[in-house]
C-alpha cells in the first residue's frame, strides 16, 4: 500500500509542479501587478487606473471590439472552409487516402507560422505571385494591393488556424452512422437538408471545441496581425506587446492581459451558450 | 391483384464479383414478401438497388408501373426500415416521426395529426417528446417503422430490422410486424436470414443464394416442396445425405443405406428428410414405407422442439428425429433400439 503511495505522488509531482509554477503562479502574479499604479508621486499604489483606462481611451476598447469582431467571423469563415473539407475526408475519400490528405493538411504546421506568413507575403506583395499572374493575363494593369491589408491578415490567421478546426470536426463526423444520411434521403430529404439537419448537429461538439480552439488561437496571435496586418492592423494583441516591451508599463500590460482573457472567455461562454453545448461534452 | 413491384433480370456486378445474378420477380400489392438467405448472399444489395442507393448494372425495377432507372431514393415511393434503424438521435420520437413530412409542402397542423395518428397506431402515444436513445429495443423499432409508414410509401422496405432485438422481444415483434401490415396494408418487403421470421410473416418468400433466387412460394409450399437442394436444407431443418447409386427404384446412401424411391426420372446425388418425417413405431400396415432399426444416440430435449439423435444400425448414418412430447415415448432413452419409418414421399431428392 505504502509503494503504491510513493509512485503515486512521484506522478503527481510533475503534474502539481507544473501546474502550479508554469500555469497558476504567473498568472497570479500578473494579477497581481495589473493592479499596481505609479502614482504622481512616483509612488506605487493598488489602484483601477490600469482597467480604468482601458474604457477611458476608445482607441483601446475600439481595437479590442475590432479584435473580436475579427476573430469571431474567421472563426465561423474556418468553419465553413473546413466542413466540406472535413466531411469530405471522413465520409467520401476511403480511409487510407484520407490519412494520406490530412498528413498533407499538418504541413504549415510543421513548416511553423513565420514561415508560413513569409510564403504569403510572396504570393500576396505587390509585384508578387498572384499579381504578376495577373498582369500577365492581361486581367489587371497595376497590382490590386493585397499585402498589409486586412484581407492579408486574414488570410494569415484563417491560413494557421484551420486544421484546428478540421481535426476536432473530422472526429465528430467520423463518429456519424452512414446510415443516418441514408434514411435522411430516403425519407426525401435534400442535401442541404440532411447537412443542416443532421450532419451539423451530429458534428456541433467537434465543431465547437474546434471553434474555441480557432477563436482563441486568432484572439492571441501576435505574428500574422503584425507581418500581414501592416501598421493598420489593430490587433489588441499588438497593444498588450507595446505596453510590455515599447512603452515598458507591465502593470498596464497585465491588466490588458487579463481583460483580453476575461473578456475571449465570456465570449466563448456566451457562444456556448447560445448554440446550447455544454463544456464537458465539447472539451472531451 | 396488381404488380406493386416488378424486377425484371436484374444484376448488380462490382469489381471482382456478381452480387446480383438476373433475378426476375414481382411483389403485389398489399403482400408481406420477403427475401430469405445467408449473409452474403446479396440480398441486401438488392434491397438497396430497389430504394435506390445502388445502381443497378443491369435489368430494371418497376413500381406501379413506371421504371425507377436513375430516380434517386429522395424522390423513390418507397421507404426504408434499416438494418440498425438509424433513428435520429438529435431529435425526439415526434420530430423523427415527422421528419419526412416536413420535407414535403404539407401544413403543420396536418403534420402534427399525421404523426399523432401514427404513433397511435404503432402504440406509442405519449412517447412524443422522449429522446430515442431513450427508448426499448421495441420501441425504437416501432419508431423506425412509423418514420417510413407516415410517408403512406407504396413499398416499405425492411431490411433484418429485429436483428438486433433479443429472442423474446423478436418472437413478439413478428407477431406485431404482421398485424401491423395486415391492418395498414402496405407492401412490406422484409429482408432477412432468419427463416423463421420469413416463414411466420410472409404471405411469399424468395429464398436468396448466391445472387441468385432458388425459389419463390408461400411459407408452406417452401417447406413442403423445396425445389432445390439449397432451400431443402436452408428452410426448415433436414437430415442431408449424399446418394451414390439409384438403380430399379432404390437410392443407397454413401454409407450404405438402402431407401426405395420409385420413378425417379433422373439421378439423383442428394437426399433430405426432416426430423419429423421419421415415424416411430410405424404399423406394419402402412404402404410405401421403408421400415428402419435405428439406435438412440442422445436425446436432445427442448421441449415442443425435442429430438433424438439415432444411428441406423444398418448403415451408422447418424439422423435427427423429432420425439413428440407425449406419453407414448416418455420411457425413451440412450441406448434403446427402435423402429423408424419413412415415407417415399418424404424423401426430398435433387440433382445437384
Amino acid at each position: 500500500m505504502k509503494k503504491r503511495n510513493l509512485t503515486f505522488y512521484l506522478f503527481i509531482i510533475p503534474v502539481l509542479l507544473w501546474l502550479m509554477l508554469l500555469i497558476v503562479f504567473p498568472h497570479v502574479d500578473l494579477f497581481l501587478s495589473s493592479f499596481q499604479f505609479e502614482n504622481d508621486d512616483g509612488v506605487t499604489v493598488l489602484s483601477f487606473n490600469n482597467y480604468l483606462s482601458f474604457f477611458e481611451d476608445s482607441i483601446y476598447w475600439l481595437t479590442f471590439l475590432r479584435t473580436a469582431l475579427y476573430s469571431i467571423s474567421i472563426t465561423v469563415l474556418a468553419f465553413v472552409v473546413t466542413f466540406p473539407v472535413a466531411f469530405y475526408l471522413t465520409k467520401v475519400v476511403s480511409r487510407k487516402y484520407s490519412s494520406f490528405f490530412v498528413l498533407l493538411l499538418l504541413i504549415p504546421i510543421w513548416v511553423g507560422e513565420l514561415v508560413t506568413i513569409y510564403g504569403w507575403m510572396i504570393l500576396l506583395s505587390d509585384y508578387g505571385v498572384i499579381n504578376s499572374f495577373l498582369i500577365y493575363l492581361g486581367i489587371i494593369d497595376t497590382p490590386i494591393v493585397m499585402l498589409y491589408t486586412d484581407f492579408s491578415m486574414i488570410i494569415g490567421l484563417l491560413y494557421m488556424s484551420m486544421l484546428f478546426m478540421i481535426i476536432p470536426v473530422m472526429s465528430a463526423l467520423d463518429s456519424l452512422d452512414d446510415s443516418l444520411i441514408e434514411a435522411a434521403s430516403d425519407l426525401g430529404a435534400s442535401k442541404w437538408t440532411i447537412a443542416t439537419k443532421i450532419v451539423v448537429p451530429h458534428a456541433m461538439p467537434g465543431i465547437a471545441s474546434g471553434g474555441i480552439m480557432v477563436f482563441m488561437l486568432i484572439i492571441g496571435d501576435y505574428v500574422a496581425p503584425n507581418i500581414l496586418g501592416g501598421k493598420s492592423s489593430l490587433w489588441f494583441t499588438e497593444q498588450i506587446y507595446n505596453f510590455f516591451l515599447t512603452t515598458i508599463n507591465w502593470s498596464q500590460g497585465a491588466a490588458f492581459g487579463f481583460l483580453l482573457l476575461m473578456l475571449s472567455s465570456a465570449i466563448i461562454w456566451g457562444v456556448l451558450k447560445l448554440t446550447g453545448q455544454k463544456l464537458e461534452r465539447v472539451g472531451s | 391483384m396488381d404488380h406493386i413491384l416488378e424486377v425484371k433480370d436484374l444484376s448488380k456486378y462490382f469489381v471482382g464479383f456478381t452480387a446480383v445474378q438476373s433475378i426476375d420477380f414481382f411483389v403485389e400489392e398489399g403482400g408481406f414478401f420477403s427475401i430469405l438467405g445467408p449473409s452474403g448472399c446479396g440480398k441486401t444489395t438488392l434491397l438497396r438497388m430497389i430504394s435506390g442507393f445502388e445502381e443497378e448494372s443491369e435489368g430494371d425495377i418497376i413500381i406501379r408501373g413506371e421504371s425507377m432507372k436513375g430516380i434517386p431514393p429522395e424522390k423513390r415511393p418507397v421507404n426504408i426500415v434499416f438494418q440498425n434503424l438509424a433513428l435520429f438521435p438529435m431529435m425526439n420520437v415526434e420530430e423523427n416521426v415527422a421528419f419526412g413530412l416536413k420535407r414535403q409542402k404539407i401544413s403543420k397542423t396536418e403534420i402534427v395529426t399525421r404523426v399523432k395518428e401514427m404513433l397511435d397506431r404503432v402504440g406509442l402515444n405519449g412517447f412524443e417528446k422522449k429522446n430515442v436513445t431513450e427508448l426499448s429495443g421495441g420501441q425504437r423499432q416501432r419508431v423506425a417503422i412509423a418514420r417510413s409508414l407516415v410517408l403512406k410509401p407504396s413499398i416499405l422496405l425492411l431490411d433484418e430490422p429485429l436483428g438486433a432485438l433479443d429472442r423474446k422481444l423478436r418472437e413478439h415483434m413478428k407477431i406485431e410486424l404482421k398485424l401491423l401490415q395486415k391492418e395498414i396494408g402496405t407492401t412490406f418487403i422484409y429482408i432477412t436470414h432468419d427463416q423463421s421470421e420469413a416463414l411466420v410473416m410472409s404471405d411469399k418468400v424468395a429464398v436468396m443464394n448466391k445472387g441468385r433466387f432458388e425459389q419463390i412460394d408461400t411459407p408452406k409450399n417452401l417447406y413442403k416442396n423445396p425445389k432445390t437442394s439449397f432451400v431443402a436444407g436452408f428452410v426448415g431443418e433436414s437430415n442431408p445425405f449424399e446418394i451414390t447409386s439409384y438403380e430399379n427404384g432404390v437410392l443407397t446412401t454413401s454409407h450404405g443405406w438402402k431407401l426405395t424411391k420409385p420413378n425417379l426420372d433422373y439421378t439423383p446425388l442428394k437426399l433430405f428428410i426432416r426430423p419429423e418425417a421419421f415415424i416411430l413405431n410405424p404399423t406394419e400396415d402402412l404402404e410405401g414405407i421403408d421400415v428402419v432399426e435405428m439406435k438412440v444416440k442422445t436425446i436432445l430435449f427442448d421441449g415442443a422442439n425435442t429430438k433424438i439423435s439415432a444411428i441406423i444400425t444398418q448403415s451408422n448414418d447418424e439422423v435427427l428425429i423429432s420425439l413428440p412430447q407425449n406419453a407414448q415415448f416418455e420411457d425413451l432413452k440412450e441406448g434403446d433400439m427402435v423402429k423408424v419409418g419413412i415415407h417415399q414421399d418424404d424423401l426430398k431428392c435433387y440433382k445437384d
